[in-house]
């Protein structure tokens, strides 16, 4: 990306359906976030100031996912004011933890829950932004990590290629050292199926990896499914596991049924 | 020479004090995994470990045995070749890049490895071949290489996984060591025969002022280390195998066995003998910083083969083949050795339970050698 070194590049965060834990990973990056704001303006982030700057902006960062018609319509315009446009996390990426109403009936979620739903207005389905507008990039994670992120500002700014990984988590935990959950305890764990970009935190701390990241580049979720079989797993447990973050990821929805039908 | 517990702990004592940093083996996160130890309180004593494809599980002996265990999850690699190396560190001065740290800047650590076994003894020797043989030797892995102290401990106990045998790499210790430690258990403490490799290891031997071993004693340590000869049911024909490897690029096997495959890379970073690495540059958000890191990599990657316009092996089963046929038959082509030592690492820790010498054996269209194992 060639910015126009006269000025700097404005950055502009924009915040559809979600719980912006993505964009508070900006404002997380405490040692970092100064350099960030000398090196970009801010110019569009409601999250952390009511400044607004108006648009063109050269970077746009997208959280959450399309859940409304007035989502719709307003990706549309981001797209349009964003010369660069990146989806940061599971949301925005893969449709999030709300995208479990894709296999549900979601007027009847409304029915039940809402005093009034007449002023409900919602799409039937929770989709991510790159089935509505072209993506420039897309952070996974569910939140995304923060050394992603600023990865990513650096490249951008740099003009080279993020250094951002596609192989599975397996990798990162390896290089972590940590002991392998699944073999050495028989913890269920979707690290081989799952993308890097955590730092394999949960093995770490003696969990299975719950597929933040979503599925990694070549997903072999069948091989998966029958060793998770093999650690004594339901075939509804290994369903719902599927279906957390990145449920709508097409690899984790077809594996997520293919166990609800088993 | 016979050793009991407290002069093998000051033999970890004495080599502390030479500014050694002991590694071995010792209890982490359900594993007998290989760390720093500051003395034999750090030893897995009266632990071991069970072996199966896919699965490791940490269970109690019933002896206080210290290295009555078989193989840890990670090698000794990740000492002499680590996951994660910063090669160098340059800063934006003026118009002039200017290097301010690089790897070879830093003292490397002064390593003795305490509980090396037979095969992890000859995939070090491979390691060496491939990193250290040739014109251009790694000077980060010769740095940490260079004065390595090795005690090896004699196996007296094998797993299921094991094929050192038939690799012809074990169970057997036979060289590369400065010490070799021979465990016999008797009631609550065991003691050790020991004898030295090189002159350096047989300086500190003496040092001990330890009693030569009787013959009994030697008898009782030979007989131990046939129980792990005894043990061993895994077999991997070899006979052949180099070249019908080459001559199988096509066999439905490697369909198959793609099926299976996670491509998570699990077996190459647990293999003592895998030693791919990539290098990654970053710079920082002022641009003004920039690093250079090398990483641990594998060849079930899909940026491992890419080149320009994309990876030239994109399928699961051409990764699986390419690591299998690399590892058992395109090494000899390439360092005159197998790749493989027979540790078994790569199929305990294969999430998948995919068994190498299963795999090879079949694409060769030879009988199994080894009874099936029962997954557990």
């Amino acid at each position: 990306m060639n910015f126009n070194a006269r000025r700097k590049p404005k950055l502009a965060v924009f915040k559809f359906a979600s719980c912006d834990g993505c964009q508070l990973t900006l404002l997380d990056a405490e040692d970092e976030l100064l350099a960030v704001a000398e090196a970009v303006e801010i110019a569009y982030f409601p999250e952390a100031s009511r400044a607004v700057i108006k648009g063109p902006y050269d970077i746009g960062l997208v959280e959450g996912s399309i859940t409304t018609h007035h989502d719709a319509e307003r990706i549309q315009q981001v797209r349009r004011q964003c010369r660069t446009l990146v989806t940061i996390g599971a949301c925005a990426t893969a449709g999030g933890i709300q995208a479990l109403r894709n296999w549900q009936d979601s007027a009847e979620f409304v029915r039940h829950i809402y005093p009034s739903p007449d002023f409900i207005h919602t799409l039937k389905m929770s989709t991510p932004i790159a089935e509505h507008v072209p993506v420039d990039f897309e952070l996974r994670g569910c939140p995304i990590s923060k050394s992603q992120l600023l990865e990513l500002i650096s490249a951008l700014l740099a003009g080279r290629k993020p250094n951002i990984p596609t192989y599975s988590v397996c990798l990162e935990c390896k290089r972590r050292l940590n002991v392998c959950v699944a073999v050495a305890q028989g913890i269920p764990c979707l690290g081989p199926v799952t993308q890097a970009g955590c730092g394999a935190i949960c093995p770490a701390y003696g969990r299975g990896c719950y597929g933040c990241f979503g599925p990694m580049e070549t997903p072999n979720t069948e091989s998966l499914r029958a060793q998770l079989h093999v650690l004594g797993q339901t075939s509804q447990e290994i369903s719902r596991a599927f279906r957390s973050f990145n449920a709508w990821t097409w690899h984790f929805r077809h594996a997520s049924d293919e166990e609800e039908r088993a | 020479m016979r050793l009991e517990a407290k002069e093998l702990a000051s033999l970890i004592e004495t080599l502390r004090r030479d500014g050694y940093e002991v590694v071995g083996p010792t209890v982490r996160d359900g594993a007998i995994v290989y760390d720093a130890i500051e003395g034999l309180e750090d030893l897995p004593r009266g632990w071991t470990d069970e072996h199966a494809p896919g699965r490791y599980r940490l269970l109690r002996r019933p002896d206080n045995a210290l290295f009555g265990y078989v193989v840890g999850p990670q090698s000794w690699k990740r000492f002499l070749l680590p996951p994660r190396v910063r090669l160098f560190s340059v800063r934006r001065n003026g118009d002039q890049p200017e290097i301010i740290a690089d790897a070879s800047a830093e003292p490397p650590p002064k390593y003795a490895f305490l509980g090396a076994r037979a095969c992890e003894l000859a995939a070090l020797a491979v390691q060496d071949r491939v990193l250290l043989g040739g014109p251009y030797a790694d000077p980060i892995y010769r740095n940490r290489r260079q004065d390595v102290f090795v005690i090896a401990v004699q196996c007296t106990q094998a797993a299921p996984t094991c094929f050192c045998s038939s690799m012809g790499t074990g169970p057997k210790l036979s060289g590369g060591y400065d010490i070799a430690l021979t465990e016999v258990v008797e009631g609550a403490e065991s003691w050790f025969v020991a004898h030295a490799g090189t002159e350096a290891g047989a300086a500190r031997l003496a040092a001990l002022g330890a009693p030569e071993a009787s013959p009994q004693d030697v008898a009782r340590a030979e007989e131990a280390a046939r129980r792990a000869e005894s043990m061993i049911t895994r077999r991997l024909n070899t006979a052949g195998l180099r070249e019908r490897l080459a001559e199988n690029f096509e066999h439905p096997q490697w369909d198959d066995v793609a099926r299976r495959c996670l491509a998570c890379a699990n077996c190459t970073l647990v293999c003592p003998t895998c030693f791919c690495v990539t290098v990654e540059d970053t710079s920082d958000v002022t641009g003004s910083h920039a690093e250079r890191w090398r990483l641990w990599d594998s060849c079930f990657t899909q940026s491992f083969s890419y080149i320009h316009g994309g990876p030239v092996r994109a399928s699961i089963k051409a990764r699986y083949r390419q690591w299998l046929t690399h590892k058992l038959s395109s090494w000899h082509d390439q360092f005159g050795t197998s790749g493989c030592v027979g540790c078994g690492r790569c199929i305990t820790w294969c999430p998948a339970a995919i068994e190498i010498t299963t795999e090879a054996e079949a694409v060769c269209g030879f009988p199994p050698s080894s009874l099936r194992s029962e997954q557990a």
